[in-house]
């Protein structure tokens, strides 16, 4: 491990000499840099270890900048929350982290994304690795139109060479770390669109984790899920921390209080502030952060 | 296990996964490079082919092209022993015949449609119209089966004398009622291409806002009024639409027509007399064709009915996409 | 102000309400008049020699269609071999990366042309194509014809099938590391499966009762084939020769071919119609 973090900190280095070189266009982006700065700066170097470094990010979908010179640390093993009004760039955000906005012609990125000192926006970028280290959950359940097991199986089969019951051990023990297994063992073979909302939902993260990513994002993923169901979640997100590092979008302030270490606010595309959960909450530094989280916008 | 959280089945702690393993080294990339390359050179067959038709119609129309010249088009004669071809009678019988089919086959399909949308409750219209486009579905060679043993004699007995009888001095109902010819091809191509007609024609009239009815409603029109004034008016784009449709279906179409045209060279006013069409013309004659020059003049017939409802085609894609502007919908 | 009477109004209405409820019976009894001309007769000619025995010379009574029977099947599972994995896999261009490029604009505009084009013209294409060149009519050159009439109805129900499969699905696929390709196999089309089944069927159900294309491309045999390779025996062709022919007993067996004909295209469009319609609803 010390491999790694030697490199990331060469790298930033490196960046950070070549960013000196070419003077910052905008005064905002300055000036974020400046705050991510104190932040870091802030924070017991000791503890943590920054897994993705994102430098100076902006997104297009098309002409429109949805993202504008983003910069930020995410640190391994803590749950990084994103939060800010709808429409402010949440989702596009993290949507970077394993390029899934490929899909999409008219979207495109610039700027830096480290993973491990691998910057995973240049173009020789193996996505199919990529999308293996960064697991993803989405807003709405997503299970593929298949039985239970194969759900689980489909990333490992792709991803490891597994003998039969191999394969079933690591099915179990996702499962089971998502807290499911007690309430599918005996409907592997069920399809999993059979399944109630939560538990669908808990199943996407079963077959995210089932790969063994280290870094999980996601999406709102209790925003179509009953008040139940978010408690379990919840819960498993705390407890999957130890394992994962995770970055969750969510729009509300409560879950984002609850469960995270840290916290992005967002405005307009922009990272207006970002540190340690319980100052963002507590005293806050931007008066808009301030005036969001006490809810006088958004 | 050891369960630390506070419902049951919670995953204790972060217990380690059964046992370290690697990932499997894949050759990537190439993979998807490879397989977007085979879907767009498979989408790419069905431009290659509309290029491919016109070539090598164009390409074994050759001799006949440099043997009549434009002539082929205005002359009527067709004679296989003398070697003289025309396109003339063939082009003449596909234009009357569809004429025939759609000036019977648009009022009809919009009156069905009248009636399936606004006369009758919503779920029967649903199932007659279901009924009507069954129509479309039936074979081709079906018709024909149907037209020459059973609908030409019941023309030829019942139809065709109580036409000539009010027809009077007009040239179009003269001569023996035979059953087959132009009038009969003309009807039931009319029928085949109704269910076409129909359907678009009565998912128009279903996108008529409610309110624009309503309203015409309230102000004390009958059914009939508000149809014309208002439905068919808001909908007069989606109705020339639905006629491109029908009218390049009828062009083309041929088993049925063959059954039943008369197959006969000859340019005559009388719709009661044997004609022929580009399609049947080539149905019947072209494996017959053993001569080079009678082929080449065949396939110059299929190159101009190409040309005919490609052009009709073309016309009616670019009136849908205007029509879609327009609306803002799909149809 | 002197009021207008309406009872001219009223009546034209009565009229007219009346013509088009009568268009709509016209429009159901030629459908009625066909179904039960072609059901009646085609029944009374079919029997176990229809579909075990070859044809008989004309004016020898009996014999049957095997021959044609077994041609049409295969012709049509030759056309379906060719002309669905390049329908499908077009589609899957035209969904999954052409969306809404100019290239992908003109693959559909040119679908629609193609399917537009009239079947015999696309007889007489692959005649110059196959026949010609190879100096011999075959069942293969019958087989193509199908399948390019096929491939626009394949390629442009395809598209509309995957666009129903909502982008979440291929995203949360594509998270997991899966390349595109695996995607779209496995997780985009099985979660169309039954929509492509339908447009595959429909298109079958459009091809088979198509007999201007085979004219001139798998023409017609009274022999059983030995391959696809020379003229083919087909049930369409051979409704076609017999109708025209004076034989009584010919004219029976094609109104049996085209009982069988019919009985076929109907029932695979009814039952992938109702798919459709159950798939719009929900």
């Amino acid at each position: 491990m010390s491999e790694v973090i030697k490199t990331i900190y060469y790298n930033e280095k490196k960046l950070d000499a070549q960013a000196e070189e070419k003077p910052a266009t905008m005064d905002h982006a300055g000036a974020l840099k400046e705050l991510n700065n104190k932040v870091k700066a802030k924070i017991s170097p000791g503890e943590l270890l920054p897994i993705i470094s994102v430098k100076d990010l902006n997104f297009y979908y098309g002409g429109f900048r949805a993202l504008e010179d983003n910069s930020l640390e995410i640190y391994e093993n803590r749950v990084t929350a994103i939060i800010g009004p709808s429409g402010c760039g949440k989702s596009t955000h993290i949507r970077v982290y394993n390029r899934i906005f490929d899909l999409y012609r008219e979207q495109r990125a610039t700027g830096k994304i480290l993973l491990d000192g691998e910057n995973i926006l240049a173009p020789g970028c193996d996505l199919i690795e990529l999308r293996r280290r960064v697991g993803m959950i989405f807003q709405k359940p997503t299970p593929f139109p298949m039985s239970v097991k194969e759900n689980l199986a489909y990333g490992l089969k792709m991803h490891y060479k597994l003998t039969r019951s191999k394969m079933m051990e690591r099915v179990e023990w996702a499962l089971k770390q998502a807290a499911l297994w007690d309430e599918v063992k005996d409907d592997l073979d069920k399809p999993a669109t059979a399944l109630s909302g939560g538990q669908q939902q808990r199943l996407c993260i079963a077959r995210a984790i089932a790969v063994e990513p280290e870094i999980l994002l996601m999406d709102e993923p209790t925003s179509a899920i009953d008040p139940i169901a978010t408690a379990k979640i919840e819960d498993l997100i705390v407890n999957l921390k130890d394992r994962f590092t995770i970055v969750i979008v969510t729009h509300n302030m409560q879950q984002a209080a609850r469960i995270s270490d840290f916290t992005a606010f967002f405005y307009r595309g922009v990272i207006v502030e970002y540190g340690e959960t319980e100052k963002i909450f507590t005293k806050p530094e931007n008066k808009q952060t301030e005036e969001y989280i006490t809810g006088r916008f958004g | 296990m050891e369960v630390t959280s506070s419902f049951p089945g919670a995953p204790s702690g972060a217990p380690s996964p059964p046992e370290v393993i690697k990932p499997v080294a894949r050759a990537r990339k190439q993979g998807d490079t490879l397989f977007r390359w085979i879907t767009i050179g498979s989408a790419f067959v069905v431009p290659l082919l509309i290029i491919g038709l016109f070539y090598s119609l164009t390409d074994l129309s050759m001799p006949s092209l440099r043997h009549f010249g434009l002539k082929f088009i205005f002359s009527s004669a067709w004679n296989p022993v003398k070697q003289h071809f025309g396109a003339l009678s063939s082009i003449y019988g596909t234009l009357v015949s569809t004429f025939i089919a759609m000036i019977l086959a648009v009022p009809l399909g919009l009156a069905i449609s009248l009636f399936l949308v606004e006369l009758v409750p919503p779920a029967i219209g649903r199932v007659m119209g279901s009924a009507i486009e069954l129509l479309a579905a039936i074979p081709s060679i079906i018709y024909g089966m149907w037209g020459l043993f059973v609908f030409a004699p019941f023309m030829a007995d019942h139809v065709q004398p109580f036409l000539a009888g009010i027809g009077g001095d007009l040239p179009f109902f003269k001569g023996p009622p035979m059953g087959i010819g132009m009038l009969t091809a003309g009807l039931i191509l009319a029928l085949m291409i109704l269910p076409f007609i129909t359907s678009v024609a009565s998912d128009v009239f279903r996108m008529v806002p409610v309110q624009l009815k309503e309203s015409a409603y309230g102000m004390g029109s009958t059914t009939f009024e508000v149809a014309r004034k208002v439905t068919v008016r808001y909908g007069i784009d989606g109705i020339v639409g639905a006629g491109f449709l029908g009218l390049g279906r009828a062009l083309g179409e041929t088993m049925a027509v063959t059954f039943v045209i008369g197959n006969s060279h000859r340019i005559s006013a009388s719709l009661f007399n044997g004609a022929n069409s580009i399609a049947s013309t080539l149905a019947n004659e072209f494996t017959e064709a053993s001569e080079p020059l009678y082929l080449s003049a065949l396939v110059e017939l299929g190159l101009i009915l190409l040309v005919i409802t490609i052009g009709v085609q073309i016309l009616s894609q670019l009136w849908l996409k205007r029509m879609r502007k327009k609306s803002g919908r799909g149809l | 102000m002197q009021r207008r009477p309406a009872t001219f109004r009223k009546l034209s209405n009565a009229i007219v309400v009346g013509l088009s409820g009568f268009s709509a019976l016209i429009g159901l009894f030629f459908l009625g008049w066909i179904l039960m001309v072609v059901i009646l007769r085609g029944l009374s000619a079919i029997s176990i020699d229809f579909f075990t025995k070859l044809p008989t010379p004309p004016g020898v009574a009996g014999g049957g269609l095997a021959n044609a029977l077994v041609g049409t099947l295969l012709i049509t599972l030759m056309a379906v071999l060719l002309g669905v994995p390049l329908g499908i896999l077009g589609g899957v261009y035209l969904s999954e990366f052409g969306e809404r490029s100019k290239v992908a604009a003109t693959i559909r505009f040119a679908s629609n042309v193609l399917m537009g084009t009239p079947s015999i013209i696309i007889g007489v294409f692959v005649y110059a194509l196959m026949v010609f060149p190879m100096g011999h009519f075959s069942g293969y050159a019958g087989a193509v014809s199908l399948a390019v009439i096929m491939l626009p109805v394949v390629v442009r129900t395809t598209e509309d099938m995957l666009r129903l499969v909502p982008n979440t699905l291929r995203e949360s696929a594509l998270a997991l590391g899966a390349p595109r390709w695996k995607v779209t196999f496995q997780v985009v089309f099985r979660a169309a499966r039954s929509g492509l089944l339908t447009g595959v069927l429909l298109a079958i159900a459009r091809v088979s009762g198509e007999t201007a294309p085979l004219l001139f491309t798998a023409l017609n045999s009274p022999f059983w084939m030995k391959s696809l390779s020379g003229p083919t025996a087909n049930l369409t062709v051979t409704i076609f020769n017999y109708a025209m022919s004076p034989y009584r007993d010919w004219q029976q067996q094609a109104w049996g071919a085209s009982l069988l004909i019919m009985m076929g295209v109907l029932s695979a469009t009814i039952i992938s119609r109702l798919y459709l319609k159950e798939k719009k609803k929900g």
